[in-house]
């Protein structure tokens, strides 16, 4: 059972809990929303999260008339285009030039403006590494940066275009917060969230459909893990679209009598130590779950935090020390080992091992 | 216009900059020396004349004008200039890069109020003014925006990114003043990476450009002045200095660009500054 606080998709596992990602399925009303991007299978309608970021970029700008938006030559696919027909003025393109966009982003932040840069995270935080680093975040200015396409889930564009080491870069930087929405709503919430948080914000999205877990009423605030679900087995540590793995598995683990604990990690940095904690010292295991690579990222920050106060058997499931490749979303979440049975497998273990 | 009798007072200014640029680094025993001395003239006029709107006992004040130092290696010539207008007591430039000082090694916008940006990695500067300048334009400011670079960061391609997104946005509220000294680490610029035509390149880039003597303080205020009436178009000021200007044996030399003077070698330039090279008797 899901956590019934939370206000949840009440669509969840409702029927079959395997659905097909990228099928097309029934049109919806919503406005994040579009017949070429989201589909429906088993009741859960799919949507990218980058679609959020667009919708929560316009109530920002709605919200605050300082924010202001920058792209570098993918204002389409990053969602920014929303922001751009709504507030044509306060967009900025920048050309394909990511180090400029972000000094550019903390110039305009330094006079008082709330920009939000936004490319690849390949490119943005990847390219554009030491300029975040110096301009924005060693100067505190009030800069966001979203960085889309993220994990190999990207599929056929290959390795070049997969970023799966963002959060590690991002993560060892001085006042940086770090958030990976799990859908399209929650990533909505975080970019509105960003804006209303003084100081430097990376958001990660993805490019692909990925399942509508939360509704408008579930709670999102930064830096506070959320329990998706409840148990006293193992707890499941995990971030972004991968969480609907999470609790598929969790769904299964339950027919073998395993309470699995679901917890949705989404603020990287700052961590809710105190959440993990709690519910680590209830399960004595741990599983973590994302689309970066195993080291550097949402397991290790766990782990660093486990080792110092509460060590305890743990399995991180990430990408393994190697480079994305083309393929389908489903064929590489797969092949890299991303899936509800992987995460079956290490949470037994993780018993094990106790 | 500045009077003759203002330009005396300025030259004396930029003589005491660079006394203390070199009792800095003899007292930090690190540095740079060449790239500070020889913009001690232009950041004379920058800090201690009505080219820019700024107010030392209020730093944060709205209406100043923005100055970025991109190059921030060359900070003992800022910290020396800010000092000797009131942002800081002149004592406190003898903590530069020691422990607890406000005045690090590169310069850190939190630490020190006045500094507009932290600087240190080459090449950044100008995207950040061009971003204030932007910014600026768009709520109707009337503040300026002037950023100083050294022309070795000209090899980092941010640079040109910036240049080309300030040409396209026609920022005429921005200026870039390119300290062309010809040295970098190195060698010399042109040894290390060709820059000339360097006037053609911005003029390229739709910048408006203005060639001067860096060292000379009548040319630099009157190019600041200048370079507010150019209209729809940022300006660029190839200002020509001496590196390590006041000091004879460091002039010219790249071998100065990155390291302090010894103590004997400290003394002799404070005293060469001091007597103005022999033409005075000194105290």
């Amino acid at each position: 059972m899901t956590n019934p606080n939370l206000k949840l998709n009440p669509k969840l596992f409702k029927e079959d809990i395997d659905p097909v990602r990228g099928r097309e399925g029934s049109s919806h009303t919503s406005s994040l929303r579009d017949k070429q991007h989201t589909s429906a299978s088993n009741g859960v309608e799919q949507v990218p999260t980058r679609f959020g970021y667009g919708e929560g970029l316009v109530i920002a700008g709605k919200e605050n008339p300082n924010v202001v938006a920058l792209c570098a030559d993918l204002t389409d696919s990053t969602r920014t285009s929303v922001f751009k027909k709504e507030f044509p003025d306060r967009f900025v393109e920048v050309g394909i030039g990511e180090q400029n966009m972000a000094s550019l982003a903390s110039g305009m932040a330094a006079v008082g403006k709330i920009p939000f840069i936004s490319s690849y995270a390949m490119f943005s935080p990847g390219r554009n590494w030491e300029q975040i680093r110096t301009t924005i975040c060693y100067n505190n200015q009030n800069v966001k940066i979203a960085g889309a396409h993220s994990g190999v889930s990207v599929g056929p564009d290959g390795a070049t275009h997969q970023a799966i080491e963002d959060m590690a870069i991002t993560r060892v930087i001085p006042n940086m917060v770090v958030i990976a929405p799990c859908d399209a709503i929650e990533a909505k919430k975080a970019t509105i969230a960003a804006a209303r948080y003084k100081g430097p914000v990376y958001i990660r999205f993805t490019r692909e459909k990925t399942p509508i877990m939360t509704t408008e009423e579930t709670p999102f605030e930064i830096g506070k893990a959320e329990i998706y679900r409840e148990g006293k087995d193992v707890t499941i540590i995990c971030c972004g679209p991968l969480v609907y793995e999470a609790l598929k598995a969790a769904e299964e683990l339950a027919k073998e009598g395993i309470e699995a604990e679901v917890i949705n990690n989404h603020t990287i940095k700052p961590m809710d130590k105190e959440t993990i904690l709690e519910s680590v010292k209830k399960t004595g295991c741990v599983v973590t779950i994302e689309e970066h690579q195993a080291a550097g990222g949402m397991g290790s920050a766990v782990s660093e935090i486990l080792s110092q106060n509460f060590p305890a058997p743990m399995e991180i499931i990430g990408v393994k020390d190697r480079f994305g490749e083309s393929g389908e979303p489903n064929e590489l979440l797969e092949k890299f080992g991303l899936t509800a049975k992987n995460i079956i497998e290490s949470a037994k273990k993780a018993i094990k091992r106790k | 216009m500045l009077s003759d009798e203002q330009i005396k007072k300025l030259e004396a200014t930029a003589n005491d900059i660079r006394q203390d640029i070199i009792a800095m680094l003899l007292e930090a025993k690190s540095g740079h020396s060449a790239g500070p001395l020889g913009m001690a003239d232009v950041f004379t006029v920058l800090y201690h004349t009505d080219a820019i709107k700024h107010d030392p006992k209020n730093p944060d004040w709205e209406e100043r004008d923005r100055i970025v130092l991109s190059n921030g290696h060359i900070c003992p010539v800022l910290y020396a200039a800010m000092a000797r207008t009131g942002y800081f007591p002149v004592e406190e430039l003898k903590t530069l890069r020691k422990f607890g000082t406000r005045l690090q090694g590169h310069p850190h916008r939190i630490a020190l109020p006045g500094l507009e940006t932290s600087s240190g990695p080459l090449g950044s500067g100008l995207s950040q003014a061009a971003g204030m300048a932007y910014a600026l334009k768009a709520d109707k400011k009337k503040s300026q925006v002037v950023c100083l670079m050294s022309d070795g960061e000209l090899d980092c391609g941010q640079t040109w990114e910036a240049a080309l997104w300030a040409g396209k946005n026609k920022l005429d509220n921005l200026t870039a003043i390119i300290d062309r000294n010809n040295i970098q680490i190195d060698g010399f610029t042109e040894d290390i990476m060709p820059l000339e035509p360097l006037d053609e390149k911005f003029h390229a880039f739709g910048w408006h450009v203005l060639e001067i003597n860096g060292n000379d303080i009548r040319a630099v205020y009157d190019a600041v002045f200048q370079a507010r009436a150019i209209f729809e178009k940022p300006v660029c000021i190839i200002a020509y200095t001496i590196p390590g200007k006041g000091v004879d044996f460091m002039e010219q030399d790249f071998n100065w660009h990155g390291k302090p003077p010894n103590k004997e070698e400290g003394e002799k330039a404070l005293r060469q500054l001091r007597t103005l090279g022999g033409k005075i008797s000194g105290e």
